[in-house]
């Protein structure tokens, strides 16, 4: 039971993770690309990690899991913002 | 063979990763064949944890992928003058290349398929598994690379010091990065001690889990490069001196472990029994310092700043 | 031999063949030390495809250890060659 509510959450996390691909290759500029990027993959891989805690079992493999998550969460913020603030300068000098 | 949905996501991984080679080889424009490298990286590390290599996961990951990408990211700048003319035409020259190329690919093959498929003679996999209770550890591969093959990874480390010192004598470190923002700040300050931490993790899990120092030092190197890119300068790095003996450290471990040995009559590199698991790990940490301080090295560039002027002792050249 | 070995295996020597003539064609010199980092993990992959003993069986650890050495060296010798650029175009322009 458990590890069939885990498949359907890693097959939501799909649907998102194709939301943020397309979103990458459709959209206009850098600026709506990194909310396609940001914002789609994150939740895309906070659903991933739940299907994996689900089917993985036991508590130390899901806060191992967790602690991936917020990591990639901290890192794609900044890293978001300052490709943000570094495409905008080099939109004003253009 | 019966066809399974393994091979078709095998199969998948497969054209996936040549097509991401080919558009990174091609192209013109080398800033994407850098990125399209680092996405091949990725791929590969994932390719190496379907074909249930962990330890090759976490290296390919971290250095294949993120050391090397941080080295050719910031070897885009210096700027080359053959690399912006146009591409060549097609010449008999290069159809030839093309037609080598798909000969030595075929027999490549050929000679594979022709070592997979012939059962000539008893593999290793054999001797390294029956004897895995005595190597002191309980991981396979570390087994491998840290008792049964120790004289190859000593020479390994010794091609890791040669490239270092190669290296250090080619030039001057790069300019400093400037000094970051408050993200980029908090970024370098939550994540350089999670990486130190790992690192530990990873050294000490490496005995009995995929792990071990090579990850390990990886681990350290990337927190080398989050602190220069968060505008660390060399005179923040350990002293000169400190720096040549973490260097050699590993080496050092090595060369001591197995000189140790021949003092019981043993040979070179032979464990003594009931030791292996201590010196084992002793010998992965001074090797997990040498590998990253090497590492980091290569990411500054060069010699630090002041290499010559500090370790000299006042000499004038 | 199983399929899953010549999968990779194949890909691991189309890898290398494709890596050698970027390598011997391309002018660029960082283009070519691409090329021979991708020749090389060509050659891992066919090594760690040997290995590999389907999903039941611990693989070889062997060839998994070679590999390991071989990214380790991989990286320390593009590290030296992209030094040796950098020297190289400095000395252009004197």
């Amino acid at each position: 039971m458990t590890e069939l509510l885990g498949s359907l959450f890693i097959l939501a996390s799909l649907a998102f993770f194709a939301a943020g691909s397309i979103g990458l290759l459709r959209l206009p500029d850098v600026h709506a690309r990194l909310h396609a990027l940001t914002k789609a993959d994150n939740l895309g891989l906070g659903l991933l990690v739940a299907g994996a805690c689900l089917i993985g079992g036991h508590l130390l493999l899901a806060l191992k899991l967790l602690l991936v998550w917020l990591l990639v969460m901290f890192a794609s913020a900044i890293a978001a913002n300052l490709i943000a603030r570094h495409a905008m300068k080099d939109g004003e000098e253009s | 063979m019966e066809i399974t949905l393994w091979h078709l996501l095998d199969s998948l991984l497969a054209i996936l990763l040549l097509g991401l080679a080919w558009s990174a080889l091609s192209g013109t424009d080398l800033k994407r064949g850098v990125v399209l490298f680092m996405a091949f990286g990725l791929l590969l590390s994932l390719i190496w944890a379907r074909l249930r290599a962990p330890d090759l996961a976490l290296a390919e990951a971290a250095i294949g992928a993120g050391l090397s990408g941080a080295l050719l990211l910031l070897a885009l700048r210096d700027r080359e003058k053959s690399e912006n003319k146009a591409g060549q035409p097609m010449s008999l020259l290069r159809l030839a290349t093309v037609l080598l190329m798909l000969l030595l690919a075929a027999s490549f093959a050929l000679a594979y398929v022709t070592a997979v498929t012939s059962n000539t003679g008893g593999r290793l996999a054999g001797l390294a598994f029956g004897n895995l209770e005595q190597s002191g550890v309980s991981n396979p591969v570390t087994a491998v690379l840290l008792n049964f093959r120790a004289y190859d990874t000593l020479l390994e480390l010794a091609v890791l010091l040669a490239a270092t010192l190669g290296i250090l004598a080619l030039g001057s470190e790069r300019r400093p990065f400037r000094r970051p923002g408050v993200l980029l700040g908090a970024l370098v300050t939550w994540i350089s001690p999670l990486l130190v931490i790992v690192a530990g993790y990873l050294l000490w899990t490496g005995a009995h889990a995929p792990g071990g120092a090579f990850q390990a030092g990886a681990l350290l190197a990337a927190a080398i490069v989050m602190l220069r890119l968060g505008g660390m300068t060399s005179e923040q790095l350990p002293h000169p001196l400190l720096q040549g003996w973490l260097l050699a450290s590993g080496i050092a471990a090595f060369m001591l472990a197995g000189y140790l040995a021949t003092f019981h009559d043993l040979a070179f590199l032979q464990y003594p029994a009931g030791w292996a698991g201590l010196l084992i790990l002793l010998i992965e940490s001074a090797a997990m310092l040498s590998i990253a301080l090497s590492l980091g090295l290569a990411y500054l560039g060069g010699s630090p700043s002041g290499w010559d002027e500090r370790s000299s002792r006042g000499k004038r050249s | 031999m199983m399929l899953t070995q010549l999968i990779f295996g194949i890909a691991g020597g189309l890898l290398f063949a494709m890596g050698l003539r970027s390598a011997l064609i391309r002018e660029s010199l960082l283009a070519r030390i691409l090329a021979v980092n991708v020749s090389g993990a060509g050659i891992f992959l066919a090594f760690v495809a040997i290995a590999y003993r389907g999903l039941e069986e611990t693989p070889d650890p062997v060839p998994h250890a070679l590999v390991l050495t071989g990214i380790v060296v991989a990286v320390s010798a593009t590290a030296l060659a992209l030094a040796l650029r950098r020297r190289l175009e400095e000395a252009d322009d004197e």
